[in-house]
C-alpha cells in the first residue's frame, strides 16, 4: 500500500475528509465573527454561547415541541438572530463610539451569562440529540465509511458560506453594507437607514453561529459549554485569516481543519494547540493576518 | 443590695465555669470549627460526576451527623479548581493556611487530585479522594494523609477489562486523555490484558476536552484491535461514544466499545439507545438495594439527579471522616487518620470497608452492563449488576503497592 510519512494513503484521505467537516465548522463560525468585526467593529464573544444556544435549542424544539430537525435548522437561527438584534438595539448600539475593548467585555459578560443559564438548567454531561432519519447511516467511499450527516455538513457549510461572501462582496446591498460602516454619515445622506442595517447584518452574523450549532448538535456532545471550547479556536481562525475579511475567515477556517486533522495523525497531543502555533506565527510575519488589509 | 451581689457572684462563676468548658473543647477541636472543603470541578466536563452534587452531598452527610461534633460546629466550604492543577494546589493551601479547613475532599481529575493530595501531606491535613482514579494516589504519591475512597484505575481495569478480555477482546486499541488519569488507567489496564493473554496493538494519547474524535475512532479502526479502550471520562467519553455509532463502527461487529471509566450521567446523557450492552465498573450503583436506595431518593430530591459513585462516596467518606473525629475526641490529623484506619467502613456505600496504610480504602465493586432500552423500567434503570468484585481482588494488594509508607 502506498504511504506518506508511514501513513496509508486511504487512512490519510479519510482524516483530511474528517479535517475539513471541522473546518467547516469554523469557516461558518469565523464568517459571522468577521461579519461582525468587518462592518460593526465589535469583537463578538457571545458567538460561542449563541451557537451553543443553536444547538440546545434545537434539543428544546424537540423535547418540549417536537419539532424537528429540518424545522430547527429554519426556525432557531430566526429566533436566535431575533436575540441578537434584540442586544444590538439594547445594549451594543451605545458602545460602537468607544474602543473595541468595552464591546469585547459587555460580550464576554453576556456569554458567561448565558452558559451559566443553561448549565444550571441542564448541567454539563449534554444532551441527547440525533441526526434526522434522512442522513442518518454512512456511505463506503472505498477508503473511508462517511456517515452521510457529515458529507450534508460540508456541503451546506460550503454553500452558506459562499452565498454570504457573494452577497457582501459581489452584490449592491453588500455594496451599501460596506459603504455604510466605511462612512456612516454620508451613507445616511443618500437616504439609506444605516442603524437598521446594522442592526440586521449583527442578526444575520448571529444566525449563522445558531445555524452552526444546529448542525452540530447530531453529532458533538450538545452542552452548555460547547461554544465556550471552539469559541478561542474560531477567534484564532479570524485572526490568522485577518480581522473582518470574509473570504480569509472563510478560507482559513477548512484550512486549519484539515492541518489540525493532519496534527492528529502525527501528534495527537498537539492537535489543540497546532492552531495557536500557526497564529503564532502568522501574527509575527503578517501581523494583519493572511488576507488582512494593513490600515 | 447583699443579695445582688451574690447574684452577680453567682452569675459570674458559672460563666467562667462555661467558658472554661469552651477553652478545654478548643484544645481538642483546632480553631473552634470541623471545616471541610470540597475541591472540585464545577463548570467543565467532570462537573455532572461531582460537581455541585458533591457539595450537596457532603452537606447532606453534617447534616444527618447532626451539624456538630464534640460540641463544635461543622462548616462546609466548596471551590472550582477548573481541572487545573496549579489552582487546586494554590486554593488548598489557602485553604489550609488561613481558612482553617481540616480536610479537603472530593478532588476530582487526578492531575488536581495529586496537586491537592501533595499539598495536604506537607501541611499535614487530611485529603479526601472520591472524584479522581489515577491509582498513584495510594501508590507512588501516597501520603500519611491521603485516602483514596470510591475507586481507581486498578479497580477499572479489573472490572471492566478483564471482563472484556474474558469475553474474547484479546487485541486493544486505546484512545487515552492525555493527562495523569488516562495516563494510569492505559497502563493499569495494559497489565490486565496482557496477564489475560492479550496484546495492545496501538493508541491515541488525545488532549483532555478534545471536541472532535471521529479522527481518532479512524485510527482505532484501521488498528484492526477487537476492542477500542477508551480510557478517558466524562464529556470525552461521551464524544467517543457519541463518534462511534455515527461512523458505524459498533453495527460493523469486528470491533467493541470498553468504556473504561463510566459514570451514571454519562449513561444518562447519552440514552440507553446509543449505549446499550456496554460494561462499566463502578464503586456504587443506586438500585442495588433498600439502602442505596433510601439514600439515593433523598440525593435525588435535592439535586434532581441520581448519584454518581463519587457523590456516594463523598457522602460516605465524609460520614466516616466525622465519625473518626468523634471516636478520636479531637480533629488532629493523625489522632483522626487512625481512627479512620482502625474503624470499617459500614453504611449504604460499602460494607466492611477498610483504609489500608497507603490510603486505599478497599472495598467491594461491581461489574455492571447497560441494559437494552427495553429492560429498563423506569427512570435511570440503568444497570445490570454482571459481579461483585471482592475489594481484595478489585484493588492492588499491598505487597505490589509501590507506596514508600509500606515497609517491606
Amino acid at each position: 500500500m502506498t504511504t506518506i510519512f508511514g501513513v496509508p494513503i486511504q487512512a490519510m484521505m479519510s482524516q483530511l475528509l474528517i479535517g475539513l467537516v471541522n473546518g467547516s465548522f469554523y469557516a461558518m463560525l469565523s464568517l459571522g465573527l468577521a461579519v461582525i468585526f468587518g462592518l460593526l467593529n465589535i469583537i463578538n464573544f457571545t458567538h460561542g454561547a449563541l451557537y451553543m444556544m443553536g444547538a440546545v435549542g434545537a434539543w428544546m424544539g424537540l423535547t418540549y415541541l417536537g419539532m424537528n430537525y429540518w424545522v430547527a435548522l429554519l426556525v432557531m437561527p430566526i429566533v436566535i438572530g431575533i436575540i441578537g438584534m434584540i442586544i444590538e438595539r439594547t445594549m451594543l448600539q451605545w458602545l460602537y463610539k468607544l474602543d473595541h475593548l468595552y464591546g469585547l467585555l459587555l460580550t464576554f459578560g453576556l456569554a458567561l451569562i448565558f452558559e451559566g443559564l443553561f448549565q444550571n438548567a441542564y448541567g454539563v454531561s449534554g444532551l441527547p440529540y440525533s441526526a434526522p432519519a434522512a442522513l442518518s447511516g454512512a456511505t463506503n467511499l472505498g477508503f473511508m465509511f462517511l456517515p452521510n450527516y457529515r458529507a450534508w455538513v460540508v456541503a451546506v457549510s460550503l454553500v452558506v458560506c459562499f452565498a454570504t461572501w457573494f452577497v457582501i462582496e459581489r452584490t449592491k446591498l453588500g455594496a451599501y453594507l460596506r459603504a455604510g460602516t466605511e462612512n456612516p454619515r454620508l451613507v445616511q445622506a443618500f437616504g439609506i437607514n444605516v442603524p437598521l442595517m446594522v442592526t440586521l447584518t449583527y442578526g444575520f452574523g448571529v444566525a449563522l453561529a445558531a445555524f452552526a450549532g444546529v448542525l452540530a448538535a447530531p453529532i458533538t456532545q450538545v452542552s452548555p459549554l460547547m461554544g465556550s471550547n471552539l469559541i478561542i479556536v474560531v477567534f484564532a481562525v479570524v485572526v490568522i485569516g485577518g480581522m473582518g475579511s470574509i473570504l480569509g475567515a472563510i478560507i482559513t477556517g477548512l484550512a486549519l481543519g484539515l492541518i489540525e486533522g493532519l496534527t492528529k495523525v502525527f501528534y495527537p497531543e498537539a492537535s489543540t494547540v497546532a492552531v495557536f502555533v500557526i497564529m503564532a506565527i502568522v501574527l509575527i510575519l503578517r501581523p494583519a493576518g493572511l488576507f488582512g488589509k494593513e490600515k | 443590695m447583699i443579695k445582688r451581689k451574690l447574684l452577680n457572684v453567682l452569675v459570674g462563676m458559672t460563666l467562667a465555669a462555661t467558658a472554661g468548658s469552651a477553652f478545654a473543647q478548643n484544645a481538642k477541636v483546632s480553631d473552634g470549627v470541623v471545616k471541610i472543603g470540597v475541591l472540585t470541578d464545577m463548570a467543565s466536563l467532570y462537573a455532572d460526576v461531582s460537581g455541585k452534587g458533591a457539595v450537596e452531598a457532603v452537606k447532606m452527610a453534617v447534616e444527618d451527623f447532626g451539624g456538630k461534633v464534640l460540641g463544635m460546629p461543622i462548616e462546609v466550604v466548596s471551590a472550582d479548581h477548573q481541572n487545573k492543577a496549579d489552582i487546586a494546589s494554590s486554593k488548598s493551601r489557602e485553604w489550609f493556611d488561613t481558612q482553617k479547613v481540616d480536610m479537603i475532599t472530593d478532588n476530582v481529575a487526578s492531575s488536581t487530585a495529586l496537586a491537592a493530595v501533595k499539598v495536604a501531606g506537607e501541611k499535614k491535613k487530611i485529603a479526601i479522594v472520591n472524584g479522581a482514579a489515577s491509582s498513584r494516589i495510594s501508590n507512588e504519591d501516597c501520603t500519611p494523609y491521603s485516602v483514596h475512597y470510591t475507586y481507581d484505575t486498578v479497580a477499572l481495569a479489573n472490572g471492566t477489562g478483564k471482563a472484556v478480555v474474558k469475553d474474547g477482546g484479546d487485541s486493544w486499541f486505546f484512545l487515552t486523555a492525555d493527562y495523569a488519569f488516562g495516563h494510569s488507567l492505559e497502563k493499569d489496564v495494559t497489565e490486565v490484558v496482557k496477564a489475560g493473554g492479550g496484546k495492545v496493538v496501538g493508541g491515541v494519547k488525545h488532549p483532555l476536552n478534545a471536541s472532535d474524535f471521529s479522527s481518532f475512532l479512524l485510527q482505532a479502526q484501521s488498528s484492526g484491535a477487537k476492542i477500542i479502550g477508551l480510557a478517558n471520562a466524562g464529556g470525552d467519553t461521551i464524544n467517543s461514544i457519541k463518534a462511534a455509532n455515527e461512523f458505524g463502527i459498533l453495527k460493523s461487529g469486528s470491533q467493541q466499545l470498553a468504556g473504561l471509566l463510566i459514570f451514571i450521567s454519562d449513561i444518562h446523557a447519552l440514552g440507553l439507545e446509543a449505549t446499550q450492552g456496554l460494561y462499566a465498573t463502578t464503586g456504587f450503583y443506586w438500585d442495588m438495594n433498600d439502602d442505596t436506595r433510601k439514600w439515593s431518593e433523598k440525593f435525588f430530591k435535592r439535586t434532581g439527579k441520581m448519584p454518581t459513585m463519587v457523590q456516594a462516596g463523598d457522602y460516605s467518606s465524609t460520614m466516616h471522616y466525622l465519625k473518626a473525629v468523634e471516636a478520636a475526641g479531637t480533629d488532629d490529623s493523625d489522632a483522626v487518620m487512625k481512627k479512620m484506619r482502625e474503624m470499617p467502613v459500614n453504611d449504604f456505600f460499602a460494607k466492611g470497608g477498610k483504609i489500608r496504610e497507603d490510603g486505599r480504602m478497599v472495598h467491594d465493586m461491581y461489574l455492571v452492563q447497560v441494559k437494552k432500552p427495553s429492560e429498563s423500567k423506569k427512570p435511570w434503570d440503568y444497570y445490570k449488576v454482571k459481579a461483585t468484585i471482592p475489594g481484595n481482588e478489585a484493588y492492588r494488594s499491598l505487597a505490589n503497592s509501590t507506596c514508600p509508607l509500606i515497609k517491606k
